[in-house]
């Protein structure tokens, strides 16, 4: 529903001294050519990890380098690192692409994991299940190297908690996934809305764990999400 | 609380916030350290005066196109779902989300921070229907905690208490009994909220943006609270100022970009969270029902006027850690939510001309405010104008030059002081200026310097000020 739009909109129009816009309004063009382009263009991969590395230093992330072929054992070394028992993970079909099948058991963990993957039809369970995770796993979908963050699209098997309700956060970054800046992902967003595609209920640009600097200015980490985050990058091309 | 709280005049507001030695250094260190963050953000990103150029000119287009742009953004929420209440007043806002509130018989409601629920007392109108609303934000957990203790900075609203206060408060009200450590003080909050989050049957969030081409609502934060907020509960009500709100998503990037940088001095916070609709089919968190109320609450009688470039305003705050004036009374001192240089342009606008008729006297007109905001609101230049609108609209003394003059003891006792501003020249203050700001001023003028940065009289009022009244035979 849509309540009191028309008055609403009338009063607005009135007090810009004009009648109500009825064609669709032109974006001005020369927004095109912005400042924000020219952030990091034309750097090369390499170059935009370099500086996605510094950028997650800065923010109290950890960053880890992997081919795929060493994935596994690098993202199971992360785990420990925090003392991890319990996983749960997002239903990516790119975590059996990077052979992490054997590692996301959820039956016989070989590695004495108790993972969850998140499973819409098990509903709230997927809930509890994430508070409970010492660890959430999700894959990057777009990554930006200048803010040092990952940017998670939600739907189906992607829950938002995953990546939010346990101690601790790591993001598998594909090396493809890498763009300079924001610039670039809301543009490949805005393409998606141009094309009539929907959008998915929640987008989320994620740099470093919660934090907060609220009591003297302190940062603190881990106020409400997760107190820890790890990008781990895989080489994917 | 209203964009107002207590019911102190200014001159006693200001009184007690230059008495509080803690509130004054602790406003200042906060103050110098996001100044110096976003300084060296701006120049990290290089071009800083193109960026500024483009946020103004985004911001001004979308007021301009307003309308329009408000009707592609409830088009769309509809399409996807959502509810959308296009809210005049303030107690229309309120009677519809309490009426939101009532139909899901709903009694536990988690917040994350937002200004304009706060301008339309939200919390008031909840509570009395019975709820339990909690804020879940960190600085605005502390002060709803200590006593609904009022915000002193627009991005930090706590950040005049210290962490023997906060744990203090902790202890009376919550029973707390660990150290003054923030990092336990935090652990401890996290595990006071989490059941709330999880049990919670309505979200409230504001919102820094809405994008009209695909109805999403943005919320910058670098808790994540705004996260937890939006996606465990089963209703989300976002509430927005009719401003709020640009063209598409690249629009967004820019404004984003411009906010993170200006508020806290980082490229991007932690979590920027993008919302369009309710939960989609097949999600299993998120909302099932989403409704967005759309505020006017007095800001469609700035369109049009000469004030209107106020609300480009994104609420960084950055306005607020240059200027001096606030540095010397803190955010509390104005009386309004919004404090700082913007909240002296705005309140008057917004809270009434007669409550902060006073307010734009709250300023050195240095213009470092102007300097600093990131889409480029003239703020010095709308605090003179709302200077001269008081001047020329009240015949007599307006009631904020009353109450300067009392307040800083100036004139009463002193009319030696009182043929000093008459005869104020520029040459006669030269020894005490520094960029064209009185400092330290000498003898008589001392009180009023050593609260405020006094504008030479070039560049004020000051001595028109005077003047006028001289002229009008007026006794204080
Ligand atoms: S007026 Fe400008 S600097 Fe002040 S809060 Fe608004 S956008 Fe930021």
């Amino acid at each position: 529903m849509i309540y009191n739009r028309e008055a609403f909109l009338e009063r607005i129009a009135r007090k810009l001294g004009r009648p109500r816009i009825s064609e669709p309004v032109k974006r001005p063009s020369h927004w095109k050519h912005g400042p924000q382009w020219r952030t990091l263009a034309g750097a090369t991969p390499e170059e935009l990890l370099s500086v996605f590395e510094r950028q997650c230093r800065m923010i109290h992330t950890d960053v880890r380098r992997t081919e795929s072929s060493s994935l596994p054992d690098v993202l199971l070394e992360t785990i420990r690192s925090y003392d991890g028992k319990s996983v749960i993970c997002s239903d990516d079909p790119r975590f059996a692409e990077f052979g992490l099948s054997s590692l996301f058991a959820t039956q016989d963990n070989p590695y004495g994991l108790d993972v969850h993957i998140w499973n819409p039809e098990k509903g709230k369970i997927n809930i509890e299940r994430a508070e409970q995770a010492d660890v959430g796993i999700a894959i990057s979908d777009i990554t930006l190297a200048e803010s040092g963050t990952v940017v998670l699209m939600s739907g189906g098997g992607k829950g938002r908690s995953v990546s939010l309700l346990p101690r601790y956060f790591i993001a598998i970054v594909p090396l493809s996934t890498l763009v300079p800046r924001m610039t670039q992902a809301a543009r490949m967003i805005r393409e998606r809305i141009e094309r009539g595609e929907a959008i998915p209920s929640s987008v989320n640009f994620i740099s470093g764990p919660s934090n907060s600097a609220d009591i003297e200015m302190n940062l603190v980490v881990g106020v409400h999400g997760p107190v820890k985050a790890t990008c781990i990058v895989v080489t994917d091309r | 609380m209203g964009i107002q709280f207590g019911d102190v005049v200014f001159y006693r507001r200001v009184d007690k916030g230059i008495r509080d030695q803690f509130m004054r250094s602790a406003v200042r260190a906060a103050q110098e350290r996001m100044r110096t963050s976003r300084l060296r953000a701006a120049e990290e990103l290089g071009d800083w005066e193109e960026w500024r150029r483009l946020g103004e000119e985004i911001r001004r287009h979308t007021l301009e196109h307003l309308d329009y742009y408000l009707e592609q953004l409830s088009d769309r929420v509809h399409a996807l779902g959502g509810h959308v209440f296009f809210a005049q007043t303030a107690e229309e806002a309120t009677s519809y989300i309490r009426d939101v509130v009532q139909k899901r018989d709903a009694r536990r409601i988690v917040k994350s921070k937002s200004m304009v629920t706060e301008e339309i007392s939200l919390n008031d109108v909840l509570e009395a229907i019975g709820c339990r609303v909690v804020e879940t934000d960190l600085g605005e957990y502390i002060l709803q905690v200590d006593d609904h203790d009022p915000p002193s900075h627009i991005v930090g609203p706590s950040v005049h208490k210290d962490r023997e206060r906060i744990r203090r408060v902790f202890a009376e009200k919550l029973g707390y009994t660990g150290s003054a450590e923030p990092e336990e003080m935090t652990a401890f909050v996290r595990q006071q909220l989490r059941p709330d989050f999880l049990t919670a049957e309505v979200g409230i969030t504001g919102c820094n943006f809405a994008v009209a081409e695909s109805g999403t609502v943005c919320l910058v934060t670098n808790e994540g609270n705004g996260r937890l907020v939006t996606s465990l509960p089963p209703v989300h009500i976002a509430v927005m100022g009719m401003e709020r709100i640009v063209p598409t998503w690249e629009e967004l990037e820019v404004m984003v970009g411009l906010l993170c940088r200006s508020a806290v001095g980082q490229k991007l916070t932690s979590y920027i969270n993008c919302l369009t609709g309710p939960k989609a089919a097949g999600d299993v968190d998120g909302p099932e029902e989403f409704h967005l109320v759309i505020i006017d609450n007095g800001r469609s009688d700035i369109l049009g006027t000469e004030f209107q470039s106020v609300l480009q305003c994104i609420r960084c705050g950055a306005c607020l850690n240059v200027c001096p004036v606030y540095r010397h009374i803190g955010g509390q001192a104005y009386g309004s939510i919004y404090s700082g240089p913007i909240g002296a342009v705005l309140s008057p606008l917004l809270g009434g001309e007669d409550l902060y008729r006073e307010l734009p006297y709250a300023s050195s007109l240095c213009a470092a405010c102007t300097e600093a905001c990131p889409v480029n609101i003239p703020l010095h230049d709308l605090l003179i104008r709302h200077r001269q609108k008081t001047a020329e609209e009240k015949r007599q003394s307006p009631l904020g030059e009353r109450l300067a003059m009392k307040a800083f003891g100036m004139v009463a006792e002193s009319p030696r002081l009182y043929r000093w501003g008459t005869k104020l020249a520029r040459t006669a203050l030269l020894p005490w200026e520094e960029d064209g700001v009185i400092r330290q001023g000498p003898g008589p003028l001392q009180p009023w310097t050593s609260i405020r940065d006094l504008p030479s009289p070039e560049r004020e009022t000051f001595r028109e000020w005077f003047e006028n009244r001289r002229k009008r035979g007026e006794r204080p």
